[in-house]
């Protein structure tokens, strides 16, 4: 098992109110993706445990292109990754913001 | 739980378009239970992962595969508990089993908040054999003394891992059950029969077979599952609705009943080497048939077979 | 010990205990008084549906029957019976039937007591020796979730590994000392001490109805988390009611 952690200093928080989501399941070829409002607004920070050892250049990469691209502000997201290819990972990352983002009910 | 605002109408539609055997575990829980009413216990936030899978280099999931917590059902105060089938197979490992046993131990002690139980299980986790079968045994006795205690446990089951091995034993200790067609019960796998015993005692690669064997119209049939339902959220919800509004009792006059019914079942049909013979000598006509039969074809002709009952299990 | 020899040193002054088909069914003086019911499973046979449906129809005699005698379950068995026909026939039913027929007599006044002297594996593991409240075992005794070469072959790790693994954790692993640490086994009793002393003494300690499985397996340091997390949840869902 290897675990990867990255800070990223962004922009912008992300949008919203809602403290937690989750997403995705820890299976062959997916992952999950737990996401908390708990950091300063323009810090993000991505902690991954992953069975697939020595990746770590293409999770860098993948996590520097979803920070840019979102700029998930006083987010961490927690990551059991089941071996998921790069553009599955991007998607859940994607998909967490968006449900952290979402109004309150 | 994260969601949208959903308004009512949308949830009905919601619950009627997707289908139970795709939806994670987290998404029934959140289709099945009245808009925005679910409150988990021991979230994934708690981070109360699995001790052992380390062991094994494998990965861990926050919430080790089981949501235990309440909810409303048409307003109702209810229990939930849901395996995640797709994780580790949906099997029961230590923190896994442990959520649905103390939720059990709730349910004995509310006594009047049912319990309905998302059922999506390989059986017992290899990787903490032990733990798991301890727990499914735990699991058990907590669900009788629920029962006992006059409390009603519903299982639904039609998800990807079946109900299989320990599972199969704790679905047959529930209140009732429903079950869609991609639903399977049974206490050994096709592949373990298989290996044990031989090709020519169980082929498991014949997937007609294991429906017929397993599979949901076969327990419907032979009375192993109460109901048969649609593969939709709608479809479950209703039906838990229904076995939900039954009265249910559990004590010795019950389980005489059930002595009776299984000698009754075995006498039936304890000559017959497959389930067409099963369904023949239960009165049906066209029996090659039913593995192709639409839902509510289905449920019509099962119902002139076998009402469910309600006096045993 | 052969199960001749266990049921002379349970029951001295004798007893009513038969055999049929690999079920054993009868009844023994106790050391204090009173007499116990004995049935189980012996001489290694699987649990199909007959043989469930034989044992349960027995604990609902006893039950029947009225009064408080204790249950004695004797545990020789191989797994559940691994067939077509068994499956077909709806087996979960049968085995989850037997285990409520021996939770319910259990809670009705018959204290439970399991003991195994021989194997036991999965389903029969659960519907007969995990169904009693109590559980202990002579030396010797084998019970097991899955045997380690099955266990290599789905999980697709060498038996080697598997053993290697098994040195540093009580949780997966077939046998006594596994599933005592776990919490599953009680005691292991002292075969060379008389049983009816040993059952005796177990019956005198009023083990209290609720399941202390966990607490035990805390206690032994084999399952850290379970106790722990089942209060928790307990407590949790009681608050939000």
């Amino acid at each position: 098992m290897e675990t990867l952690s990255y800070h990223h200093k962004v922009p912008q928080r992300a949008a919203g109110s809602k403290r937690m989501a989750i997403v995705g399941v820890v299976a062959s070829g997916n992952l999950e993706v737990l996401v908390e409002r708990v950091l300063p607004d323009t810090h993000c920070e991505l902690d991954i445990k992953t069975a697939a050892e020595g990746f770590g250049a293409v999770w860098e990469r993948v996590v520097a292109d979803f920070v840019e691209l979102r700029s998930p502000g006083g987010l961490r997201l927690s990551v059991n990754d089941g071996g998921a290819r790069p553009d599955t990972v991007a998607l859940r990352l994607a998909q967490a913001v968006r449900l952290i983002e979402e109004l309150e009910p | 739980m994260s969601t949208a605002p959903i308004a009512k109408r949308d949830a009905g539609d919601q619950r009627k378009a997707v289908s139970w055997y795709e939806a994670s575990a987290r998404e029934r829980v959140r289709l099945f239970l009245d808009v925005h009413s679910f409150q988990e216990f021991i979230g994934p936030e708690k981070r109360e992962i699995s001790p052992h899978l380390r062991t094994f280099n494998l990965p861990e999931q926050f919430d080790d595969g089981m949501i235990v917590g309440r909810g409303l059902l048409e307003g109702r105060k209810v229990f939930i508990a849901a395996q995640e089938g797709r994780f580790m197979g949906g099997a029961f490992g230590e923190v896994h089993g442990a959520k649905l046993t103390g939720l059990l131990r709730a349910v004995r002690d509310a006594q009047s908040i049912p319990l309905v139980i998302l059922l999506d299980t390989g059986g017992v986790r290899l990787q903490e054999a032990n733990a798991g079968e301890l727990a499914i045994a735990e699991i058990m006795r907590a669900l009788i003394e629920a029962r006992t205690a006059g409390a009603k446990v519903v299982g639904l089951i039609g998800g990807r891992a079946g109900c299989y091995g320990g599972g199969g034993l704790i679905a047959g200790c529930c209140s009732a059950l429903a079950v869609s067609e991609q639903g399977r019960i049974s206490v050994s796998g096709p592949e373990v029969i298989e290996t044990n015993r031989g090709v020519e005692e169980f082929d498991s690669k014949d997937r007609a077979l294991v429906w017929r064997t397993m599979g949901g119209k076969h327990r419907r049939l032979l009375g192993v599952a109460d109901m048969f339902v649609d593969d939709t959220i709608e479809s479950f919800r209703l039906a838990a609705l229904h076995l939900i509004r039954r009265s249910s009792r559990f004590d010795t006059d019950v389980l005489e009943s059930e002595q009776l019914r299984l000698s009754q079942r075995l006498q039936q049909f304890g000559l017959c080497t497959d389930a067409i013979d099963i369904w023949r000598a239960a009165g049906i006509g066209d029996a090659e048939a039913i593995p192709g039969m639409a839902t509510d074809d289905f449920i019509a002709l099962a119902n002139t077979i076998r009402e469910p009952r309600y006096d045993a299990r | 010990m052969t199960l001749d020899e266990i049921l002379s040193s349970l029951f001295p002054h004798g007893h009513d205990v038969g055999k049929d088909h690999g079920l054993v069914r009868g009844s023994g003086a106790l050391a204090g008084g009173g007499r116990i019911q004995v049935l189980g499973v012996v001489d290694r046979t699987p649990i199909g549906v007959d043989e469930a449906l034989q044992l349960s129809d027995w604990v609902l005699d006893v039950i029947a029957q009225g009064g408080s005698d204790p249950i004695l379950i004797l545990v020789d068995s191989d797994s559940q019976r691994m067939s077509k026909r068994e499956e077909l026939l709806g087996l979960n039913e049968y085995l989850a039937h037997l285990a409520k027929a021996v939770i319910h007599a259990d809670l009705q006044g018959h204290a439970t007591v399991g003991l195994l002297f021989g194997h036991t594996a999965a389903g029969a593991f659960i519907a007969t020796a995990l169904a009693a409240r109590t559980l202990v075992a002579l030396p010797g005794a084998q019970p097991e979730v899955m045997d380690l070469p099955s266990m290599a072959r789905v999980t697709k790790l060498s038996i080697e590994t598997l053993q290697e693994k098994a040195k540093s954790t009580p949780i997966f692993a077939p046998g006594l000392e596994n599933l005592a640490q776990t919490g599953a086994v009680f005691a292991t009793w002292d075969e060379k001490r008389p049983l009816a002393q040993q059952l005796q003494g177990l019956l005198d300690e009023h083990r209290a109805h609720h399941d202390q499985r966990a607490a035990l397996g805390k206690e032994r340091d084999g399952r850290p988390k379970a106790a722990d997390i089942q209060e928790r949840v307990h407590e949790l869902a009681l608050q939000a009611q």
